[in-house]
């Protein structure tokens, strides 16, 4: 007897032919800007412009324009590139994690969530690069270069050492992870051009490809290769985030559950801003066929699985805080659900363990609206877990008389919307000049798809 | 890959029509100069007699350049060029080297493999590859004869692909 197995939705609605596929995807890539692209353009460049102020005023007069004291010496700076981080873990997960675990749904949004991420990745890098005020020395500072103090080499101890050559190989891996899947994209646009000017253009960017199967063969071995070593990278770089904390004798920060706790909740923001951004994509350029409710419910599933490790994790800080018997470690934590931070603590519980949970709720988890919004908390949640984290664990110092507090300053908001701009900017220029949908790979699932019809 | 001048070029609208074409013309002993398809498709390699690409070796041999390298470089600095007491441990231990060296064994492992395959597949900005049929990026699988490279005529090859399920057969002459 004939076994089949039960008949799933395909992934792609409409049936779709491959040149129905092309045209789609290439139709806003060949098309005039429309009205909406130039609108969210217009306000993600003003939001950039007030921001690049913020950053100036930083430059010239250096980071005491921070509202930093000496108690809390870290707050939005290490927040926000703490959160830039993680939300730029969504994209290699599920183009790399995803690809090892043959899951054809990721091919509807790889290619969006890697741009993603390496834009916030970028993000991410502003950050550790502005705090040091003087943003030209860097490479200086962090990069075992020879230099005339000894040389005097960088310290291969410390974290944030460990940070300086994760995150840049995290971006540099993500960027030709990325652009390796593109190339043949680029080639549909480049022999679809009709502008001698666009054909230049994608040309150079599709560097000669035709799609020969040796070609194919060859980038199917590299995809792979690459998913192989992106996976332990991915999880390898927001461990590493969490020594900044975990290595250090901070009570609060010096726990061993950093590193698990610190990877889901990358996952868990990461998704949620995924949601947030291809919910918009998929409206602005009509491609609710190829980004299903199917897609939006199975990457809801993944925000309530990394939430409820998120929420476990809370609980068991707190748990083995108690359990430690340490008075400082204990006097932390009920500091940072009881103390005068008590709202951003209620707040990041609430975004993060509570909100994700709504999911459980099948009309909840199929609906556009409550994903777009319950996306949205979470990032915001996330956001408040770092700035928890980070301020809580600072502000009571272990002398009472240097207990302090932390009031952002203009330039800590400026700054950050300045990180906001570009991070829209950019997506919004990837997204109207780039090919938002992996084509290829869409087509090489049209026919197993259509054959399940 | 010696490139001819006179090419006969099958278009094929089905990714399992050109791996039974394959399969037929490449029995008659008529040799394939190449198959163009806008996606992957999974087992061609075998219908075309390609060995598996050496891709992954070369970045395994990349990786463990940069195990050594990492490994070799930190020892060097923190241990004999200028050995420093940090939180009064140890000049060297291998445990806070390990998170550098595997993210720099990462580093060389993934771009050198990539380069490699844009070397080996000659993919760079300025190329110019032979364009048989531009649909072959779009919906069309492309399979290219170098009719210079075999012994059959033309009449008996455009016969065999015609019979094998090509939608058109088209004559390609490059200068």
């Amino acid at each position: 007897m004939q076994v089949s197995s039960p008949i799933r939705e395909p992934l792609i609605h409409g049936g779709k032919t491959m040149h129905d596929v092309s045209e789609d995807i290439c139709r806003q890539v060949e098309a005039k800007p429309s009205k909406g692209w130039m609108a969210g353009f217009a306000v993600s460049l003003a939001i950039l412009g007030i921001g690049s102020i913020s950053v100036g005023a930083l430059l010239w007069d250096g980071i005491g324009v921070w509202g930093l004291n000496k108690t809390v010496g870290w707050a939005w700076d290490i927040t926000n590139f703490v959160w830039w981080v993680g939300i730029g873990h969504a994209g290699t997960l599920i183009s790399a994690v995803l690809l090892l675990f043959r899951q054809k749904w990721r091919m509807s949004i790889n290619r969006a969530a890697e741009a993603m991420t390496i834009f916030a990745v970028i993000c991410a890098l502003m950050f550790p690069g502005l705090h040091m005020g003087r943003l030209w020395l860097g490479f200086y500072w962090a990069l075992p270069l020879p230099n005339t103090f000894g040389s005097l080499w960088v310290n291969f101890n410390s974290p944030l050492l460990w940070d300086v050559f994760a995150i840049t190989t995290y971006f540099t891996v993500s960027l030709v992870f990325w652009y390796v899947g593109l190339i043949p994209d680029f080639a549909t646009i480049r022999d679809r051009a009709k502008s001698k000017v666009s054909r230049a253009i994608y040309g150079g960017l599709a560097m000669g490809w035709m799609g020969g199967a040796k070609d194919w063969s060859r980038y199917e071995s590299v995809s792979l290769i690459l998913a192989g070593l992106a996976t332990p990278l991915v999880l390898s770089v927001h461990t590493i985030v969490s020594m900044d904390f975990a290595t250090s004798v901070i009570p609060g920060w010096h726990t061993t559950i950093f590193p698990p706790y610190f990877v889901a909740g990358a996952i868990f923001s990461g998704f949620a801003m995924v949601l947030t951004l291809m919910i918009v994509t998929r409206k602005l350029f009509k491609l609710e066929d190829y980004i299903t409710i199917g897609h939006i419910e199975l990457m809801n599933i993944v925000i309530i699985v990394t939430g409820s490790i998120v929420g476990i994790a809370y609980i068991t800080e707190f748990f083995i805080a108690w359990y430690s018997g340490v008075p400082g470690e204990q006097y932390a934590f009920i500091n940072r659900a009881t103390g005068p931070y008590w709202w951003a603590y209620a707040c990041m519980m609430t975004a993060n363990v509570i909100s994700p949970q709504l999911f459980w709720i099948k009309k909840i988890r199929t609906s556009i609206v409550s994903t777009f919004v319950i996306s949205i908390i979470v990032n915001i949640g996330m956001w408040f877990e770092r700035f928890v984290i980070v301020v809580t664990s600072l502000h009571r110092d272990f002398l009472p008389s240097s207990w302090a507090m932390f009031y952002p300053t203009i330039h800590d908001v400026g700054v950050f919307l300045f990180s906001i701009g570009f991070f829209l900017t950019a997506y919004l220029l990837f997204s109207k000049y780039f090919p938002v949908i992996n084509m290829a790979e869409v087509k090489s699932i049209l026919k197993s798809d259509g054959e399940k019809e | 890959m010696a490139v001819g001048k006179n090419y006969l070029v099958g278009v094929f609208e089905d990714p399992d029509v050109v791996l039974d074409s394959i399969k037929s013309v490449r029995d008659s002993g008529v040799k394939i100069h190449e198959v163009f398809s806008p996606h992957a498709i999974h087992g061609i390699d075998d219908y075309l007699g390609y060995k598996q690409s050496r891709l992954p070796i070369a970045s395994f041999f990349y990786g463990i350049t940069g195990t050594a390298l990492a490994l070799f470089t930190i020892y060097w600095m923190l241990g004999f060029d200028w050995p420093m007491i940090i939180g009064g441990k140890d000049f060297v231990s291998l445990p806070p080297f390990i998170p550098v060296t595997f993210e720099f064994t990462v580093l060389l492992a993934a771009h050198g493999m990539v380069l490699t395959f844009f070397i080996v597949s000659d993919l760079k900005p300025w190329a110019k590859p032979l364009v048989f049929d531009a649909r072959c990026t779009d919906d069309k699988y492309i399979m290219a004869i170098d009719l210079g490279a075999n012994q059959k005529s033309k009449e008996e090859i455009n016969k065999m692909l015609s019979d094998s399920g090509a939608s058109e057969v088209n004559e390609k002459n490059f200068k």
